[in-house]
């Protein structure tokens, strides 16, 4: 047991300040484990989302010591212990309050990607190298961290035109499905905006389920957007055809 | 307050409270049955408690192992539930799971595979053969995340971090929900034809427990006030292996997959504890067996330093770790700082699952109230006494359709609803009086109390003393939770101010669990009195109905429904375990 100094974001949308907080630290303890406790015995107010404490359901994103993390994933004696903790809301979101920011833009964006849809000879005999593909983006918890880094989003608040990386680990998922029958490369050249990606990898360092985000979803799919694009098969058939959700060639 | 008057109100054919895959599963079916949908979430969708099921959904598929069909699967579930089971519920699970499974393979579910490319099933505690479908340990991500995107595409209107507060009746139908956004604090209506709860468990109300924030008991306790019967109540799954170290993290589930895929557990003198409990089923006993032998164990003094016991699986491949237990690897890698490959876990038991719940008819999960249909853990009857691990996920697959069915079929031949002001009027006051009334209660401390109260009282191991003991303290904490006041803050997203009324559904969830318990006069399954070791051949025969009476609550035993045909297939594993 020591004595454990944090500063947490305390405001709304009109403005805010950090405020200081002490408790008594345990053995173990998380970041979320100590905005709980100065919650139940200090700030009874204070807004924070959280549902799992297990690192599984993604809820209590935010930036500890200006690192994006989550906060039951978040050890206290990682930091040094006379150092205050300084705990802040997602900065690439709209705030609501305290810690807790609006994250709808991603379920709006979710929405545009158009959703599995089975080939209609599928036998539904798939290998396991398959599934170990796909399984990677498949552990995605949705705590949109990765899009909290990135800086298309994060500091050019460029929401309307680019999907962020969770999108493109969804997308990815889908894509590598051996059954799936849809392309959705137009999507991810246009509305999905994924030639505004740079590699920087931020996205893969932030990923709490160490998804390798730029390599394996990224740039693959980067590599078929070209491959389209300047495939001159592909590109008379797109003429003979208009349809916007393409079958896979 | 009058309703319409500055108040947002929708209006809906089904209104599905709790977006957990009983509620997804729900929603997707009325939405396809052409009924207009809404789909409430208290958290952001595809962040319900479903996302933390680890070890896999359990259906007779037989890829692996052939023998397999409904009739066996249906047998384990019966025998596991100790006979308590809606034997229909228990028969229609074990038949269509099969179907749901392949169904959520085609919505773009991905699951591990055999070596002939189908589906691959794993070995579970109480099931007979390798049965279940799964995905490393995140098969309940896998699942969530399936029907979410299947839902989203599917013209379901999805109201995110809204809480229902209370539902409302016109005459003796359901007509509608009130509640609040969690954001704003604003209060909002909807008048719907059809509601369906599936709003999940309470573990919430134990201080060590698997449950994530959101398993306040909601449900239950909306059905309850809304005249719905309860029933099962008294049994109350406590998880055999839930982490006991560091301490923020006590009672963090430990995935039955471990178990699954060779684990073993011990006891600090390095004995295989359970062939003494369980020598036919060892390590994969059913799950009240286990967590009655752990708790035995440690009190007996055979138990870890930290209060546990040993589950090790460092005599199993490191990759095989790493990739069927992936989860469980960096779990404690990173909140305990064990290489599981390496070291054991300490594990002991944790509040994990109500097999009670709303009282439905199985065909189509309508409660005792008109217009009022339930699915998941929020309901009652499928899993009897005591819940075999993976029969969550098949339930809530199964159970979620039918619910949905049934709400849209209602739905669609009901007359428009008329919302009651007065009612609506009532629901807003309670809010509000937490923030401007006279109370002076902290919930917190509210909180704290009646976790410690069911932690103690009404744990693995009951008592008449302390389960009379638990009705009194319950009886003060619905008292002290009426007065209870909002410490700080205002109604936007304020922490506080929603736990007021969530020590409401609390306290009436667990006041059932509680009472239940105090009657049932026996041990069987997941319910185990000190002071009623055996069990006992009339509680075999009945379950317990708890319903709101004029003078408070009431609990009364009612004939276990059992179905004739069902019978050979019961009367034969009974004679099995005889032999």
């Amino acid at each position: 047991m020591s004595l454990r100094a944090f500063q947490i974001w305390r405001g709304d949308g009109e403005g805010g300040r950090f405020a200081d907080y002490e408790i008594e630290s345990q053995v173990g303890m998380v970041v979320l484990d100590a905005v709980r406790e100065i919650q139940r015995t200090q700030a009874k107010d204070l807004a924070v989302r959280w549902n799992c404490k297990a690192a599984k359901c993604g809820c209590c994103a935010a930036e500890v010591n200006g690192r994006p993390r989550l906060m039951c994933k978040t050890r206290l004696d990682q930091f040094p212990e006379d150092d205050s903790i300084r705990v802040e809301p997602m900065r690439a979101f709209p705030l609501i309050r305290d810690l807790v920011t609006d994250v709808s833009w991603n379920y709006e964006v979710d929405k545009q990607i158009p959703p599995f849809t089975p080939t209609e000879d599928a036998d539904w005999l798939i290998g396991q190298e398959d599934v170990d593909r796909m399984s990677e983006f498949r552990k995605c918890i949705e705590c949109f961290l990765c899009q909290d880094v990135c800086h298309v989003l994060r500091n050019h608040n460029l929401k309307s035109n680019y999907f962020g990386p969770r999108f493109m680990v969804r997308i990815a998922s889908l894509e590598m499905h051996p059954m799936d029958a849809l392309d959705r490369t137009e999507l991810l050249e246009h509305e999905g905006g994924i030639g505004l990606c740079n590699i920087t990898k931020c996205c893969s360092d932030v990923c709490p389920e160490h998804i390798t985000i730029t390599d394996n979803a990224i740039i693959p799919l980067k590599e078929r957007v070209v491959d389209r694009r300047y495939d001159p098969l592909t590109i008379l058939g797109r003429k003979l055809s208009g349809a916007s959700r393409r079958m896979k060639s | 307050m009058e309703a319409g008057e500055g108040l947002e109100a929708h209006d809906y054919d089904v209104i599905v409270i709790g977006a957990g895959g009983a509620g997804l599963r729900a929603a997707i079916e009325t939405s396809a049955a052409g009924a207009r949908t809404a789909l409430i979430s208290k958290s952001l969708l595809g962040k319900a408690h479903t996302i933390m099921a680890e070890g896999g959904v359990a259906a007779a598929l037989a890829n692996v192992d052939a023998e397999d069909s409904w009739e066996v699967h249906f047998q384990d579930t019966m025998f596991s539930g100790k006979y308590l089971n809606n034997w229909r519920m228990a028969e229609l699970h074990a038949k269509e799971a099969p179907d749901r499974v392949r169904e959520l393979e085609r919505w773009g579910g991905v699951f591990d595979r055999t070596p002939d490319r189908k589906m691959s099933q794993r070995a579970f505690g109480g099931h007979t053969y390798r049965r279940l479908v799964h995905i490393g340990d995140r098969t309940g991500r896998e699942l969530l995340r399936t029907l979410q995107d299947k839902a989203v595409h599917q013209d379901v209107d999805v109201f995110m971090e809204c809480t229902i507060t209370r539902l409302l009746k016109d005459g003796d139908r359901v007509c509608g929900a009130f509640g609040y956004w969690r954001p704003t604090g604003e209060f909002v209506l909807f008048k719907a034809r059809a509601v369906v709860l599936a709003t999940g468990g309470a573990g919430r109300c134990w201080k060590i427990t698997s449950n994530s924030w959101e398993s306040t008991g909601d449900g239950h306790a909306l059905a309850y006030e809304a005249g719905a019967s309860l029933i099962d109540m008294e049994f109350v799954q406590f998880h055999p292996t839930g982490m006991v170290w560091p301490p923020g993290v006590v009672g963090l589930l430990v995935t039955e997959a471990v178990r699954g895929e060779g684990g073993t557990l011990r006891n600090s003198e390095g004995e295989r504890f359970m062939e003494r409990y369980d020598p036919k089923r060892l390590d994969l006993s059913t799950r009240d067996v286990v967590a009655r032998a752990i708790y035995t164990e440690v009190k007996e003094g055979r138990g870890t330093p930290r209060g546990g016991v040993y589950l090790d699986v460092s005599h199993l491949p490191e990759a095989a770790v790493k990739t069927k237990l992936e989860g469980m690897y960096d779990q404690f890698k990173e909140l305990a700082g064990v290489d599981i490959t390496k070291e054991p876990m300490e594990v002991g038991p944790t509040c994990h699952y109500f097999m009670g719940g709303v009282r439905v008819d199985p065909e189509t999960g309508s409660s005792s109230v008109a217009g009022l249909f339930s699915a998941g853990e929020c309901s009652g009857g499928m899993n009897g006494a005591n819940r075999l691990g993976g029969n969550s996920l098949s339930d809530i697959l199964v159970f979620g359709k039918r619910a949905g069915a049934g709400a849209a079929g209602y739905a669609a031949q009901a007359a428009a609803p008329q919302i009651d002001s007065g009612q609506v009027a009532g629901a807003a006051d309670e809010l509000t009086g937490y923030l401007s009334g006279p109370g002076t209660e902290d919930p917190y401390a509210l909180q704290t109390e009646l976790e410690t109260a069911m932690q103690e009282l009404v744990g693995i191991f009951r008592d008449e003393d302390g389960l009379v003991a638990a009705t009194s303290k319950l009886e003060e904490l619905q008292r002290r939770a009426a007065n209870a006041r909002v410490p700080a803050g205002d109604r936007a997203f304020n922490p506080a101010w929603n736990l007021c009324h969530d020590l409401q559904t609390m306290t009436t969830c667990v006041e059932a669990v509680t009472r239940a318990a105090l009657l049932r006069q026996e041990s069987r399954g997941a319910h185990s009195r000190l002071d009623f070791p055996a069990v006992d051949e009339y509680w075999g025969a009945h379950n317990i109905i708890a319903r709101k009476a004029p003078d408070g609550m009431s609990v009364e035993p009612v004939p276990v429904a059992k179905i004739a045909e069902l019978e050979p297939l019961v009367e034969e594993r009974k004679a099995k375990e005889r032999a």
